[in-house]
């Protein structure tokens, strides 16, 4: 399906959705969306498990199962989060992040 | 060869008796604790009787004829090399079988005594717990196997000492007096555990079997020159005896002794007169070997020493008026000449009179002065009160304490045919042998001893008729037969045949009476007593005239030569001002300061980073990416180039 790809475009692809995660991190102020943007480094990161994996280990899986362990905890992580941001936004009737500072000085 | 092995339980029936008595005392009568705790005491003094049956007349001799050292029981306690370890055991030879026998004996009439003395007394319980404590860590003492065990047992007798000089612990004087009884003797301790070291390290052992043994190592290891021209060896010798000294209330060490009579009186009797003073005797006779062939220097120490503090105690003892202080001094001046019987003495057959005459006198003296002190007791129960100037004429009120102390008197004067003459008479044969000079100066001790004995006894049974309050009347039955029962120790101790049992190298020896010094101690101590009757038998000024003409120097004797002013002196104005107070500042402002220093820099930098903790989630992420991002670029650019 992609043969002839180069790697490198698939690891362009993955750095670019890292920091477009990090980014969404770090400067949007709703809970559900860091939570989202967190999911998208977790998945450039399966991209490059993946590429690696495919492209210069043919023969091997241990890329492939990675991600796999990376999406099943990712699911696990996300039902977490959103339990708890249920709970904050029932106690705070509020999921923006900055004005969760009690844990300050 | 006999089993001795059940000698262990005469250690550990009082420590059971402390504990039982101590933790469980509570629940019952005061009387039952009194009685268990009696009871107890009372196995023992049978055991240890036993003991020395078997021990002397029983125990074949070893193969040239002398009384077999062994040890009855061992146990490995503590490893520290493989050559070096610390046991618990029981080690019998004469002196320590001797020993058994003095503290059982006297530590149950003493039992049975504070029944009756302490009958009504707040802390009922306590005290007896404490006492068989006290006898439990003796005993140890003495039957130690090494040296390590014998400090252990040391120190447990000195806590055993501060618990009851401190009895009274209402009573500031009480409280003040046991303080420094522990303070003092700790002190003296440091010595004997810097001695212990020096020993132990130049010897590779603690043992005693070995340490005094034919082959010791003390006598070919530390004899080099070390410091001041004095070996290791005597130098670990004069340490070990200062310990000895502190707890023998050898001058300059006695300061504790007579404040300590504030305990109870039966405890006086017990502790400060018959057996825990006489350990430091014991320390040195334990070591005796090691002190003849490998420290002689030491042993003219302990000599000097001894003579010095006989005839210095002797001396206050004439001006005391506190009747419990005049038999502290006494004790003092009576172990002086034990301690100075030591150091004049030599080893192996006639040559260790001195030694034989120390343990003697150690025997004999343990008799008589508990007896006095009980009696003495019986004095203060009947009149309440420790002043002779508040006595007189008692003899009419207390026939059986007048008897018995009466007994006690000649026998500490050295009146034949009572103990006190025969063991006295030993010493000064010995001190003759060794000095002349020393010699005269024991014969006027013992001269003195008469005096201030005889003194007190007629202040307090003859002299004036004072009126008291309350008619004086004699204790319970179970004051007044102690009394008899250690009376009659008092008389007939004296013809034990101690050169057959009691020796340097444990081979009997014949001591002979010698009549040109016996004659004259005799005749000194009726003179002592002739002049205590004319001054003291009735009312009269004689005393007062002879203590204005002596001046100054009474002035000084009454207050027991400034000794303790010049320790106040040291203490107070040289170390607290010179010593305490610079390292105080330091402490304050150095030690202190520093460590004030750090946490007030600590304080003030977290003051100011502390808005770094904002609370902002994605403000820590900025910064943690950003220094990844930096990290990276950095080995990025290490790694590259």
């Amino acid at each position: 399906m992609f043969e002839g790809v180069p790697l490198t475009w698939f690891l362009i692809t993955g750095t670019i959705m890292f920091f477009v995660g990090i980014y969404g991190f770090l400067v949007r102020k709703n809970l559900i969306t860091i939570l989202m943007s967190t999911e998208l480094i977790l998945n450039s990161v399966n991209i490059n498990f993946v590429a690696f994996n495919k492209i210069l280990y043919p023969d091997h899986l241990e890329g492939m199962f990675f991600s796999l362990f990376i999406i099943a905890v990712a699911a696990a992580e996300a039902s977490v989060a959103i339990a708890i941001i249920i709970n904050i936004y029932r106690r705070l009737v509020n999921i923006d992040v900055e004005k969760m500072d009690e844990m300050k000085y | 060869m006999l089993d001795f092995s059940y000698t262990v339980w005469i250690l550990l029936i009082p420590l059971l008796m402390f504990v039982v008595v101590g933790l469980f005392g509570n629940r019952f009568k005061p009387l039952v604790s009194g009685i268990a705790g009696t009871a107890g005491l009372f196995v023992i003094w049978i055991l240890s009787l036993v003991t020395a049956y078997k021990y002397f007349f029983v125990l074949e001799k070893a193969a040239d004829g002398s009384f077999q050292k062994f040890l009855a029981f061992n146990m490995r306690w503590l490893n520290l090399t493989d050559t070096l370890h610390i046991d618990m055991g029981v080690l019998l030879d004469p002196i320590s079988v001797m020993m058994l026998i003095v503290i059982t004996t006297v530590s149950f009439m003493v039992h049975v005594y504070s029944i009756g003395y302490m009958d009504g007394e707040k802390g009922f319980m306590r005290f007896f717990a404490t006492l068989s404590l006290f006898s439990f860590s003796m005993l140890g003492l003495v039957v130690a196997t090494n040296i390590f065990q014998m400090y252990i047992f040391w120190e447990l007798v000195g806590v055993s000492s501060y618990l009851l000089i401190g009895f009274y612990y209402t009573k500031d004087s009480a409280v003040s007096a046991s303080k420094k009884a522990f303070i003092v003797t700790r002190f003296a301790d440091l010595g004997f555990l810097i001695g212990i070291l020096m020993l132990s390290f130049s010897t590779g052992t603690f043992d005693f079997l070995t340490l005094t043994g034919a082959n010791s190592p003390a006598f070919s290891s530390g004899t080099g020159i070390m410091f001041l021209g004095l070996s290791t060896m005597t130098w670990s010798m004069i340490f070990i005896f200062m310990g000895g000294a502190g707890k023998s209330a050898m001058f300059p060490l006695h300061i504790w002794l007579p404040d300590a009579m504030e305990g109870p009186t039966p405890v006086s009797a017990l502790i400060h007169a018959a057996t825990m003073v006489v350990a430091g005797v014991y320390l040195v006779a334990r070591l005796f070997p090691i002190y003849i062939f490998a420290a002689p220097v030491a042993l003219d120490v302990v000599m000097y020493v001894g003579a010095f503090s006989s005839i210095f105690a002797a001396v206050i003892a004439c001006t005391q008026f506190d009747i419990k202080r005049v038999l502290a001094y006494s004790t003092m001046s009576q172990i002086g000449m034990m301690m100075f019987a030591l150091g004049v003495s030599g080893y192996g057959g006639h040559e260790g009179l001195g030694y034989m005459a120390s343990m003697f006198h150690l025997f004999t003296h343990a008799f008589f002065k508990s007896l006095l002190f009980l009696g003495a007791g019986a004095i203060i129960h009947a009149v309440h009160s420790n002043v002779m100037n508040d006595m007189g004429g008692l003899r009419k009120y207390l026939p059986i304490t007048h008897a018995t102390f009466l007994i006690a008197c000649i026998a500490i004067a050295g009146v034949p045919p009572l103990a006190g003459f025969f063991s006295k008479d030993e010493i000064l044969a010995a001190g003759h042998e060794r000095s002349l000079m020393l010699y005269w100066v024991e014969m006027i001790v013992s001269g003195l001893t008469a005096f201030y004995m005889f003194r007190l006894y007629f202040s307090v049974f003859w002299g004036k008729d004072t009126h008291y309050h309350h008619t004086p009347h004699e204790g319970s039955k179970w004051m007044t037969i102690p009394l008899m029962l250690l009376s009659i120790g008092a008389m007939f101790a004296g013809f034990i045949p101690f050169s057959h049992l009691v020796t340097t190298d444990r081979l009997p020896f014949q001591a002979h009476l010698d009549m040109a010094i016996a004659i004259p101690a005799v005749l000194v101590g009726l003179i002592g007593i002739a002049v205590a009757m004319v001054f003291y038998r009735k009312e009269s000024n004689i005393p007062d005239k002879i203590y204005n003409a002596l001046g100054g120097f009474s002035t000084a004797a009454f207050h027991k030569f400034y000794i303790d002013e010049v320790y106040l002196f040291i203490t107070k104005k040289v170390i607290f001002n010179y010593v305490s107070r610079p390292i105080a500042w330091f402490d304050r402002h150095i030690v202190d300061g520093s460590m004030n220093g750090i946490s007030y820099v600590t304080n003030e930098a977290s003051e100011r980073i502390k808005k770094f903790q904002s609370g902002q989630l994605q403000q820590y992420a900025l910064v943690f990416v950003s220094g990844v991002v930096l990290l990276t670029l950095l080995f990025t650019y290490l790694l590259t180039n």
